[in-house]
């Protein structure tokens, strides 16, 4: 079985984040691969070890992306492939989804596709979508459990709003993946020692084959949310029921009930 | 003249999310500054009464395509629907709910209509027939002004972030069915069974949200005898604490939250997680128990209109963004608290 896995890199988690002279900064917090990503990466080394097969990482980002591929790589993948274009800068999400799906076709044959939900810098969520909808193979996103696959049938739990939808799927597909199906594993001693030397092949955007998609959606201006002015008040008391008695009626005075 | 402005109606088992009433009341709005008709596209199964309510929340006309085959939601098909139904209609704006399925055919509808999508807005500004919307990045740690440089420019709306909808019983509009796309041999996914969630609130509805972090774990009551793996009594201890802040978000009828560090320590599953790689709310009123206010969890709840802290730690950052903290015990606070607001309130 043959899977790529897309991963992208994005800020820490933990990074402050502010806006200098119109660009984003993410001051000195390190750059990493993006944590849902990480549960893409499980899941796709779960179904190879199962089933027997590859797992290819697939990243569009410049030179720091390859810290999100040698996490990827140092986690188990077999091999890895790094879009750097620099005309992608600045590249809205069906523009990514376009050069994505483009290198998996590109890189051929492969049976499954998986994504993470979404990316923590960003936070669109659509590039599963957009990229099956390219390929035109079933998505199923938001997977929460696989229950079997086999060399052309899928079965999984999805996560929505009012509960679990189990679909059957044909393959190939594209998968995305939620945090319930299982930790992701840290990455080996090895692991981390065979990324470090791995070589990871560099493709430009007409490598795959198509032409430069534009961007449709532009962000002209970014900026920090409004200063919120919170007026802390500490309800104190000569006892936990004075000060829940107190708590309340603030709370009612707030008329948010 | 086909109208300008559509909206899409995210439904399960023939019932419209709410947000999809707050999309068909926003694009109503939109549409009267355009000049323009509302039309509302419902794509399901048994799908009368929804068309009716569409109307009532704002749609001139409503498009159904009603066939056993969209029953259950699926995305090939629904976003063939979709498609089919834009035709070669020239539409300036077409809005979705940012819900599950909403986000996901709307990125189906990017591709399909060759544009682009503004993902889960907060704000929409009009100029001319451009929008300019408001989203928040970086779960909300940055706002990024976006815009669509094709047509229609398709924009997924943050639930609760627009005005709340009011039906008007006495509008009217048309309803015209459109005959579904996809043959069902030609469908490669087949849903093959559904289990519901657990009852309660759903944390991205809920108006009031009660969440429980780490300190549940710091209680001073003894679990059962016959537990006696150390993490199962953490996760018993913890679970009390829980019990308390189920109690008290009842009372309020709001949602359970919890930190990361509750969710990963198995306290309570996964769908209850505030913050970065969790749910991103903004309810009215947001209760924190036990939790510290690391930068993940803040970025998932600071718009949150009134926050509320208790934590024995008075140095918790997130003291800093509560406008009411208690600085204590949530075993000690917590009962008097439900007992407190049950009578406030009546119950
Ligand atoms: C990639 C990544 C993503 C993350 N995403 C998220 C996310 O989405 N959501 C999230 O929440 N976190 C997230 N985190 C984790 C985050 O960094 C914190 O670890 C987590 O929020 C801490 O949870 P906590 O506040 O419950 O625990 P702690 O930080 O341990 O705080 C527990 C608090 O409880 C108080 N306390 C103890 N006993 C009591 C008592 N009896 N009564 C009252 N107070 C008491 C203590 O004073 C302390 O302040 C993420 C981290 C990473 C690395
Ligand atoms: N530049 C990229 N390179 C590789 N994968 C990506 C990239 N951008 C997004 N993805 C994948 O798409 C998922 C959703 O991203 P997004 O739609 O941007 O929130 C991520 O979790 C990744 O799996």
């Amino acid at each position: 079985m043959k899977i790529i896995v897309c991963v992208k890199q994005v800020p820490d988690s933990a990074a402050a984040m502010s806006v200098e002279d119109g660009k984003i900064s993410w001051g000195d917090a390190p750059l990493v691969i993006n944590p849902w990503d990480e549960y893409a990466v499980e899941a796709a080394l779960r179904l190879t070890e199962a089933q027997g097969g590859d797992v290819i990482a697939l990243s569009l980002g410049d030179e720091n992306a390859k810290e999100a591929i040698k996490h990827a790589l140092a986690m188990g993948c077999s091999e890895a492939i790094l879009v750097n274009d620099p005309a992608m800068a600045g590249a809205d999400t069906q523009a990514v989804a376009r050069v994505l799906a483009a290198a998996i076709q590109k890189i051929g044959g492969a049976d499954i596709v998986v994504f993470g939900k979404q990316a923590i810098d960003s936070d669109v969520g659509a590039t599963p979508s957009m990229v099956a909808r390219l390929l035109g193979w079933p998505a199923v996103t938001l997977v929460s459990e696989i229950v079997e696959c086999t060399q052309s049938e899928i079965k999984a739990s999805r996560a929505m709003e009012e509960g679990r939808q189990q679909v059957a799927a044909e393959l190939p597909v594209v998968l995305s993946i939620v945090k319930d199906y299982g930790e992701p594993r840290y990455p080996s001693f090895m692991g981390i020692r065979k990324a470090a030397r791995a070589s990871v092949p560099e493709w430009t955007v007409a490598d795959t084959g198509i032409d430069l998609p534009s961007a449709v959606v532009t962000w002209p201006n970014v900026m920090a949310p409004p200063e919120r002015e919170v007026t802390n008040e500490i309800i104190e008391g000569s006892n936990p029921e004075e000060i829940a008695a107190k708590l309340a009626d603030k709370i009612m005075e707030e008329k948010v009930l | 003249m086909a109208n300008r402005v559509w909206a899409y109606v995210d439904q399960f088992k023939s019932q419209a999310l709410l947000a999809s009433w707050e999309v068909v009341f926003t694009g109503r709005k939109l549409a009267d500054q355009l000049g323009s008709g509302l039309t509302v596209l419902v794509i399901g199964s048994h799908l009368d009464a929804l068309a009716k309510a569409a109307i009532e929340y704002g749609a001139d006309e409503v498009l159904l395509v009603d066939d056993p085959s969209l029953e259950d939601y699926r995305a090939s098909p629904y976003a063939a629907a979709l498609a089919g139904a834009v035709g070669e209609n020239k539409l300036d704006i077409f809005l979705f709910p940012t819900t599950t399925r909403g986000r996901e055919v709307a990125g189906m509808a990017a591709i399909d209509l060759n544009t682009g999508v503004l993902v889960d807005v907060t704000e929409i500004k009009l100029d001319g027939d451009k929008v300019t919307a408001i989203r928040p990045v970086y779960a909300g740690k940055l706002l990024s002004e976006v815009v669509c440089n094709a047509k229609p420019q398709l924009v997924t709306l943050r639930g609760r972030a627009f005005e709340k909808p009011v039906p008007d019983a006495g509008r009217t509009g048309t309803v015209t069915k459109l005959p579904t796309v996809m043959a069902e041999d030609e469908i490669k996914l087949k849903v093959t069974g559904y289990q519901a969630a657990e009852g309660g609130v759903s944390l991205t509805d809920a108006s009031v949200i009660v969440s429980g972090g780490r300190g549940t774990s710091n209680n001073s009551a003894e679990p059962p005898a016959e537990i006696t793996d150390e993490s199962e009594k953490e996760i018993w201890k913890a679970q009390q604490g829980f019990i308390l802040i189920n109690d008290l978000a009842s009372v309020l009828d709001g949602a359970v939250g919890a930190s990361r560090a509750a969710v990963d320590a198995g306290y309570v599953p996964y769908v209850h997680q505030v913050g970065q790689t969790g749910k991103v709310v903004s309810p009215d009123l947001y209760i924190a128990c036990g939790i510290s206010g690391a930068i993940q969890h803040l970025a998932g709840m600071r718009s949150s209109k009134v926050i509320v802290a208790i934590n024995k730690d008075p140095e918790a950052p997130i003291f800093k963004y509560a406008r009411f903290g208690v600085v204590g015990d949530l075993y000690k606070i917590l009962p008097p608290l439900t007992a407190a607001m049950k009578e406030r309130l009546e119950k």
